[in-house]
Order: C-alpha cells, then sequence, then structure tokens
C-alpha cells in the first residue's frame, strides 16, 4: 500500500510537471511569429525613394535634434569623449552590408548595396533586450508594442546592449549633457551611465503627432501606423511590394519593413 | 577569531600593506570613473563588456573549483583531502566576493544597483546570476565559519552543516553553469551561442581553480608550516590534468562544428582571435600563447613524474592557470563583440585605469585569502 501510494505521488508529481512545462513549451513556440491583434506600431522604409537620396540625412538631424542626443568630437584616445568609441544614436544610415549582414546574393543592384538606409530599434515582438533586463528598465507597452526606456531605472549593465542584434542601443559612456548642441527643452536629457534608444516618439504619438524621422523625410520614404489595422499606410505599403526585416532568422520578429 | 590576522611577521605586514597600496591606486581609478563616467575604461559602443566582465567569468570558474576538494571529501570520504577542504571554501568565497565586485565596478549607475531586488526580473540572466553567486558566498562563508569555529574548540563541526555543504556541491555548478548562460542565450552573438559554453566553462573552472590551489599549497609550504602532503597535492594534479584535457577536447569540438559547417558568423570570431581580420590582429599573439600554455601544461601533467615533482608541477600549474586566464580574461569576452552585430571591428584594450582597478580588486581578493589562510592556520596551529 505505502508503495503504490508513492509511486501513485510520484507519477502524479510528473504528470503536474508536464503539464505545466507543457504548456510554457507551446506558448514560447506560438510567440514566434505573432505580433497579437491588438495595436501594432510598425514602420516602413521605402528603399527604393530613400536610396535615391544618398546624402540625405533628415530623420537622423531631425530625431537627434528632438531627442537631446549628443554628438561627441573626432578623436582617437580612448579617455577622452569622441565619436569613435562612445557615439549616441537612435537613428542613423548604415551601409546595406552591415544592415543586412547575411543578404549576400551577387550582383544585388546598386541602388540597394550601394546606398545606405537608415536604420532604428526595431521594436521588436519579441524584444531579447527586454528579455535580458534585470530591473525591467527597458519593458514592453501592451498598448502598442513600443519597446520603451525607464531612463532613472537602468543600472547600467549594458546587458541589453550585448542582447540586442541590430547595434540599436547606446550607453552614455560620459555625461551627455556638455555634448548636446541645442538643448530641446521639451525633451529630457540623460546623464552618464545609462542606456538610451528610440522610443518610436511615444511622447509625439501621445500627442497624435508622427515619429520625427518620419516627419522630416523630404521624400516621403518613411511610413508609420498600426499593423494591426486593416488599411493603416503601413499595411499598404507592405501589401503593395517586396519587404525585408533586419535578421528576421532570429525569431526577435522586428517591427521596421524595408520595401526593396 | 580575527586576533589571528593581527599577528605576523614583518614579511606578513609588508604583504598586507602592498595589497593595500593596490587596493588604494585602483579605488582612486575607480573614483575617476565614477566622476567623468566608464568613458575611461577602453570599453566602447561595440565592444560594450571588456576587462571587468572577463575578469568576472574567469573568476566564477575559480570559485566553483572548491567542490572538487569537497566532492571527494564529503561524498566520497577521500580523508586526505580533509585539511585542504577549508582553503578550498576559503579560496571560494574569496573568488566570489571578487566576482560581485568585478560586475559592480561594471555598472554605469552602481547606487541603482539596488534595483535588481526592488525590481527581482526572473527572465534576466543576470537575476539568477547574483541570486547564485550571493547564495554561494553566504553557503561558502557560512560553512568555513561553522568549521573553523569547530575545529578551535576541537569539536566535530554540528550535523546541521553537512546538508549545507551537500547543497554547495550543486550549488558549485550552479554558478558556473548560469554565468555561461548569460552568454549562450543571446542569438545576437553567434561566438557564444553554443550550448557546450556552460561545460567549457566547468572544465576551464575545473583545471584553473585546482591548479591556483595548487600554486597557493606550494606558497603555504615555503613560508608555513602547513604541507598536506604528497598524496592530496597528487591528486589534486589529476583533476587539473583531466578538466585541462576535457577542456581542449571541447575547444576543439567548437572549432570542428564552426569550421566544418563553414557559417561565416561562427567562423569569423575565431579567425578574428587567432588570425586576425584585416589590420585587426592585436589578440592573436594572446590566443596562439594560451593554446600553446595549455598543450605544454597538457603534455606536462600526463606525466606521472611531473605530477609527483613539486617544482614541474607548479610550473605546470602556472601554465595551466595562465592560458585559461588568457582565453577567459582577454579572448572570450572581447571575442564575442568582435565583429559586431553589424560586422563591424572595434580594437580593444583596457585602459590604464581600467586594468588599475582591477588589480585592485585582485588585491582585495588576495588580501581576503592571506587573512583567512592566516586565521585558519594559526588555528590549527593553537590547537595541535
Amino acid at each position: 500500500m505505502q508503495g503504490g501510494r508513492r509511486s501513485f505521488l510520484k507519477m502524479a508529481g510528473g504528470t503536474a510537471l508536464a503539464a505545466g512545462a507543457l504548456p510554457g513549451i507551446t506558448s514560447c513556440a506560438e510567440r514566434a511569429g505573432t505580433h497579437g491583434t491588438g495595436k501594432r506600431l510598425a514602420m516602413v522604409v521605402d528603399l527604393k525613394v530613400c536610396s535615391q537620396h544618398a546624402d540625405c540625412t533628415e530623420c537622423a538631424k531631425a530625431c537627434h535634434l528632438a531627442h537631446n542626443v549628443p554628438s561627441f568630437p573626432k578623436g582617437e584616445g580612448a579617455l577622452e569623449p569622441n565619436v569613435k568609441y562612445d557615439e549616441i544614436k537612435w537613428i542613423w544610415k548604415e551601409d546595406f552590408e552591415h544592415a543586412f549582414p547575411t543578404e549576400e546574393n551577387h550582383y544585388l543592384p546598386a541602388r540597394v548595396t550601394a546606398r545606405q538606409l537608415p536604420v532604428l530599434c526595431n521594436h521588436c515582438d519579441n524584444p531579447p533586450c527586454v528579455r535580458v533586463c534585470p530591473t525591467k528598465a527597458t519593458f514592453k507597452r501592451e498598448s502598442d508594442g513600443i519597446v520603451m526606456m525607464d531612463w532613472h531605472r537602468c543600472i547600467g549593465c549594458r546587458y541589453c546592449v550585448v542582447a540586442c542584434p541590430y547595434g540599436s542601443r547606446s550607453f552614455n559612456w560620459w555625461n551627455p549633457r556638455p555634448y548636446i548642441a541645442k538643448i530641446n527643452p521639451q525633451f529630457p536629457t540623460r546623464m552618464k551611465g545609462v542606456v538610451e534608444k528610440c522610443t518610436f516618439c511615444e511622447e509625439r504619438i501621445a500627442r497624435n503627432q508622427k515619429p520625427a524621422c518620419v516627419e522630416a523625410c523630404p521624400h516621403g520614404a518613411m511610413v508609420f501606423g498600426d499593423l494591426n489595422q486593416e488599411g493603416s499606410d503601413v499595411r499598404m505599403r507592405l501589401t503593395s511590394g517586396f519587404s525585408i526585416r533586419r535578421k528576421p532568422e532570429l525569431g526577435t520578429q522586428p517591427e521596421v519593413y524595408y520595401l526593396v | 577569531m580575527f586576533e589571528k590576522a593581527l599577528v605576523g611577521s614583518r614579511r606578513y605586514w609588508l604583504w598586507i600593506l602592498g595589497l593595500c597600496a593596490v587596493i588604494a591606486t585602483g579605488g582612486i581609478c575607480y573614483l575617476w570613473q565614477l566622476r567623468d563616467g566608464m568613458g575611461i575604461t577602453g570599453m566602447s559602443r561595440d565592444v560594450t563588456w571588456g576587462f571587468y566582465i572577463a575578469q568576472f567569468t574567469f573568476l566564477v570558474g575559480v570559485a566553483a573549483s572548491a567542490v572538487m576538494v569537497v566532492l571527494p571529501y564529503y561524498l566520497h570520504n577521500y580523508k586526505a583531502f580533509g585539511r585542504m577542504t577549508v582553503l578550498g571554501e576559503f579560496l571560494a568565497v574569496a573568488a566570489c566576493s571578487m566576482c560581485l565586485l568585478f560586475v559592480m565596478v561594471d555598472i554605469g549607475t552602481p547606487y541603482r544597483a539596488i534595483n535588481m531586488l526592488l525590481h527581482p526580473t526572473p527572465n534576466s540572466i543576470l537575476f539568477w546570476d547574483a541570486v547564485v553567486l550571493n547564495g554561494y558566498l553566504l553557503i561558502n562563508a557560512t560553512i568555513t565559519r561553522v568549521s573553523l569555529v569547530a575545529e578551535r574548540k576541537g569539536e566535530h563541526p554540528p550535523a546541521w552543516i553537512k546538508p549545507i555543504i551537500y547543497l554547495s556541491i550543486p550549488w558549485a555548478v550552479s554558478i558556473h553553469t548560469v554565468t555561461a548562460f548569460l552568454y549562450c542565450g543571446l542569438g545576437a552573438r553567434p561566438f557564444w551561442f553554443t550550448a557546450i559554453l556552460a561545460p567549457r566553462f566547468l572544465a576551464s573552472a575545473f583545471a584553473s581553480g585546482p591548479s591556483f590551489l595548487i600554486l597557493l599549497i606550494m606558497v603555504l609550504r615555503k613560508f608555513t608550516r602547513f604541507d598536506p602532503g604528497k598524496e592530496p597535492i597528487g591528486k589534486l594534479a589529476q583533476i587539473v590534468t583531466y578538466g585541462m584535457l576535457i577542456n581542449l577536447f571541447f575547444v576543439a569540438l567548437e572549432l570542428f562544428t564552426a569550421f566544418y559547417s563553414g557559417m561565416p558568423e561562427h567562423m569569423i570570431h575565431f579567425q578574428y582571435l587567432f588570425v586576425g581580420i584585416g589590420e585587426h590582429k592585436e589578440l592573436v599573439p594572446w590566443m596562439w600563447a594560451s593554446m600553446t600554455l595549455a598543450v605544454v601544461a597538457v603534455l606536462m601533467l600526463l606525466s606521472p613524474k611531473v605530477r609527483g615533482d613539486y617544482k614541474l608541477l607548479t610550473i605546470a600549474c602556472v601554465l595551466v592557470f595562465v592560458s585559461i586566464w588568457i582565453d577567459k580574461g582577454m579572448g572570450m569576452v572581447v571575442g564575442g563583440f568582435s565583429p559586431s552585430t553589424l560586422g563591424t571591428i572595434t580594437d580593444y584594450l583596457p585602459t590604464v585605469p581600467e586594468v588599475l582597478v582591477s588589480l585592485a580588486i585582485y588585491a582585495v581578493g588576495f588580501l581576503m585569502i592571506t587573512v583567512f589562510y592566516k586565521i585558519a592556520l594559526s588555528v590549527r596551529d593553537e590547537v595541535a
């Protein structure tokens, strides 16, 4: 009797464990590949348009001006603030081969590969940065999918910078304030020792404005909106042509799309 | 019991004073880092973790290796290790403390570190690493304290400490496993994205830790009356040999999967470390030195004659320790960042203040080991 009860308990325990683990595994499997049914903000960059304007950096200029992003002087010395080691950027133009390191097709048209394209935080559906943050200083806003930052909670461990596959996060190696050309009083400055990145202009979205980069683009190459809303700008653009995303094989589900 | 650490020879005090000087120098550099920012280190936007976190990773291994003296003694009743377990546990306490210090100096806003407790986040491996490391420190501090008090009174340690000692064994495995998980769960970093990282960490730890313990015993034999005898030292040397062989085997497995599959993002980090990419070659001599030292050490240690000869064994242990230090403390972390997620390479070398802060933390560790061992050996002398 004793043995019977014991083996029953073992079996029950094992079953309970399996029953507990199974939903965990299946939910992980489901997680990859969906962006929910609620509001899901996304961006589409039309490279056909953008690549025609090689020297244009209006998006980055507008963003960095609006968000008090510092610019460090050129220089080589590691002991002084300089752009080589310490650069902070929320959106910038990057070479095709760096933005898409695994797209190694030969003889791609020069309008795609020879030009730079804007890159920024992808506001992934499965953001690795959120997964690794030990203080929830970076988190995913459930209401619209924006990956947010709490600069007052960040301890500066930089685990998120290590985990981000897109190099979209910057750490303040120095006090940034002396290197901000013109401080925008509408937006907070950061301090040394915290990580920062693009927030899809959540402060502008709250005022029903478009993100600064989208608004600043003189050629209309950037489109922003709710991916889950039928007929939204981003949906129309995505159904109109072939788009690619950065490192989709990692399962992060980036929400910045590039029309090629 | 602490009063035992306050009486010592001139040489003892000079050593303590020297360590304090190193600590003070590094302390000043740390204040500099606090004032100006972490920009004074060699780390950068692309190489986001550097020397500090690498030392942390290496020392987690040293801490975990205490299990290699505790396990044979308590689980297999291997009596010859009886006089050494407390040394291994003290080493674990010192190594754990150094680990925590290295994490603290690597944090950009250290006064907010408490946020990890205020907002515990179980999905972050860093959270679990803090849990297991602090736990391991607490466990070993308790064990050493209780065993030493008992030894002083000439009694057996109380029965309740036994389960804690048994707990320390899987816990030691956990600290290095969780530390490997910090790295190997990141799709962004192919160099670390390998299931063998945790076993490889453990194998190298079971070589570097016991080899360091052998070196400490050699020092103690020279300067104190402590001598555990030939048998346990020989046994430790065997453990080092196996650890190093398995470590090299695991490295070979990594090289096979990377290069036979031919997947560029897996190969390129090894290329960066061992042959360099373009003009970026600063780690190449270090990595080859590490490899050469490892092979020479293994060839030496395979011979029972070397393991029995204290002079040769000391040399072999130094080679093992330095080889693994280079591998973990220089190559492992930086290699994962070069090339970056965008395929670019940024050179990294620790700056002078960065090295001085690191040296200061090592000095804190050595100070702890010195004081602990002084107390432990004085208690033994007193009882004897």
